[in-house]
């Protein structure tokens, strides 16, 4: 029964992982910009959350009606400001300077909220569960981030596909010189994607800053959790990004459950494997 | 004479170190069709790049109903009525058929061209509208291209290289549908190696050879001649 439970839990991580992914896997597949910074964002959104939640007493997960807009802003602004005068025929400037903003933004939390480890408090709601039978409980606030991280790849996934938006995203990645010839000011599509990518890294910051406790340093292994889901589930594809997500987490908590000590061990096996097998991912859709 | 819609004046465009336009100065009137004519690399495209926006200009080196817009960015100057095939069609791939010709709408330029027209124009397209735009023949990618420019509700279009790389019919088709795509008024700019399928479809024809305008004029006034010298520069 543990096993069954540690595989449970697991895909509910795995949902956690697939928003850091989510992000990450957007801005790449529309301005082929790797954002090394990524997961100090997430960090930086935790930070947000549990600087509301103390100075105005929300509760965590109302948060969310502020740090997300506030890191979509962030993110327009970052992209207009900085990050698109690095973009062009080279890939190294925007690793470069992202790697750049990934100092900052540790060194800037480091600063104000020193290295403590910090969590967020979202009270009764953290120990309530679900009976599912067998002796089995299912926590309600991991089923709840679960199901909000399969909402909003679908969220993505319809943007991307369907609507204006999404066609522009698809334009410029296809063509940049068309698509402005029809038009569309790159620039301002790319803070478009870059907004959309920290809205969904508020929304993971403020759920990592609920889940576990976390400090300014851990931002650089959350971006290696979601390069993982991204490249085991196929660049490219936010269903595949998902299930990325979900393997990574199942193999992590399988890993603890051998031995405590096994468990992020496990996660980049299971990443090695996939890499090995199918070095285009699972369900790669991108070239 | 009217005021020219569109010109350029002693345009000069660099790649680099490598200079490829020196001092072109073209002019297009209201509903007018002129044709550029010119070997490979004479600087054809390089002047299309230039009057869209792709590459950089000083302002006054490109002139749009008077007013000088030639530092403008593409997606400005699409906004302003330049409309644009682009040599080798060049639709997105990630794209429908449908989404291709509607992204062309995208600057919201009001006017007669949206999608029903387009596919009345080329009816296999509202056939394959929702194939992805690779899956098109060349012929009909190109009528994508039409179509997706059309879209914008230009005052004026740019053709270039309207025929390369297409069959012989499809080139007929495509030159027989002209008139219905540029009837309303329109101008056109249509850049072209083939010279005689060029002069049978425009008032004035320019030949530029090794980034110079080398001849000018209107296509009864030209002999043979003068147009291979001007051309080839023999």
């Amino acid at each position: 029964m543990d096993w069954v439970n540690a595989i449970i839990q697991g895909i509910l991580l795995g949902g956690l992982y697939a928003l850091f992914a989510a992000g990450l896997s957007l801005i790449f597949g529309v301005m082929r910009l790797v954002n090394i910074a990524h997961g100090d964002f997430i960090v930086l959104a935790a930070f947000l959350g549990l600087s509301i939640t103390t100075g105005l007493g929300l509760p965590p997960l109302a948060t969310l009606v502020i740090v997300v807009p506030v890191m979509a802003g962030l993110g327009y602004v970052l992209q207009r400001g900085i990050l698109n005068q690095t973009l062009g025929d080279d890939l190294l400037p925007p690793l470069l300077v992202t790697f750049g903003l990934s100092v900052i933004i540790q060194n800037g939390l480091l600063e104000v909220f020193s290295a403590d480890p910090q969590k967020m408090n979202a009270g009764s709601l953290e120990i309530a569960s679900l009976s599912v039978g067998g002796g089995l409980n299912i926590g309600v606030l991991p089923l709840l981030m679960f199901g909000v991280s399969v909402a909003v790849i679908a969220g993505l996934q319809w943007i991307f596909y369907h609507s204006a938006l999404g066609r522009a995203f698809r334009a410029v990645s296809d063509k940049q010189d068309i698509a402005q010839l029809m038009g569309l000011n790159k620039s301002h599509i790319f803070g478009l994607a870059m907004a959309l990518s920290l809205a969904v890294v508020g929304i993971a910051g403020v759920f990592l800053g609920i889940r576990t406790s976390f400090d300014p340093s851990i931002g650089p292994g959350r971006l290696i959790f979601g390069f993982e889901a991204v490249i085991i589930g196929g660049l490219g594809n936010l269903w595949g990004t998902l299930i990325g997500g979900i393997i990574l987490g199942v193999s992590q908590n399988i890993g603890a459950q051998i031995n405590p000590g096994w468990q992020l061990l496990a996660g980049h096996i299971a990443f090695l494997i996939v890499l090995a097998v199918k070095p285009r991912g699972l369900f790669p859709r991108i070239d | 004479m009217p005021d020219a819609l569109l010109s350029t004046r002693n345009l000069e465009a660099n790649y680099g170190d490598f200079q490829a336009l020196f001092g072109i100065s073209i002019d297009v009137f209201p509903s007018e069709v002129i044709s550029i004519i010119g070997a490979n690399g004479a600087g054809k495209s390089t002047l299309m790049r230039s009057i869209t926006g792709l590459l950089n200009n000083k302002p006054e080196m490109v002139i749009w109903k008077g007013q000088n817009v030639g530092a403008l960015r593409a997606d400005q100057i699409a906004h302003l009525g330049i409309g644009m095939v682009p040599e080798g069609r060049q639709l997105f791939p990630s794209l429908s058929v449908e989404e291709n010709l509607v992204i062309g709408g995208q600057s919201g330029r009001k006017g007669a061209w949206e999608l029903e027209k387009v596919f009345s124009l080329f009816p296999i397209l509202k056939e394959r509208r929702n194939v992805p735009s690779t899956a098109l023949s060349g012929g009909q990618q190109q009528m994508v291209a039409i179509g997706r420019a059309l879209m914008s509700n230009p005052d004026i279009l740019l053709f270039d290289e309207i025929s390369l790389g297409l069959a012989p019919i499809i080139i007929k088709s495509i030159y027989e549908a002209l008139p219905d795509i540029i009837g309303d008024g329109m101008s056109a700019i249509i850049v072209e190696q083939d010279i005689a399928k060029a002069l049978s479809v425009s008032s004035r024809v320019y030949c530029i050879q090794e980034g110079r305008i080398s001849l000018e004029g209107r296509p009864d006034e030209l002999n043979r001649e003068q147009i291979s010298a001007a051309y080839f520069g023999v």
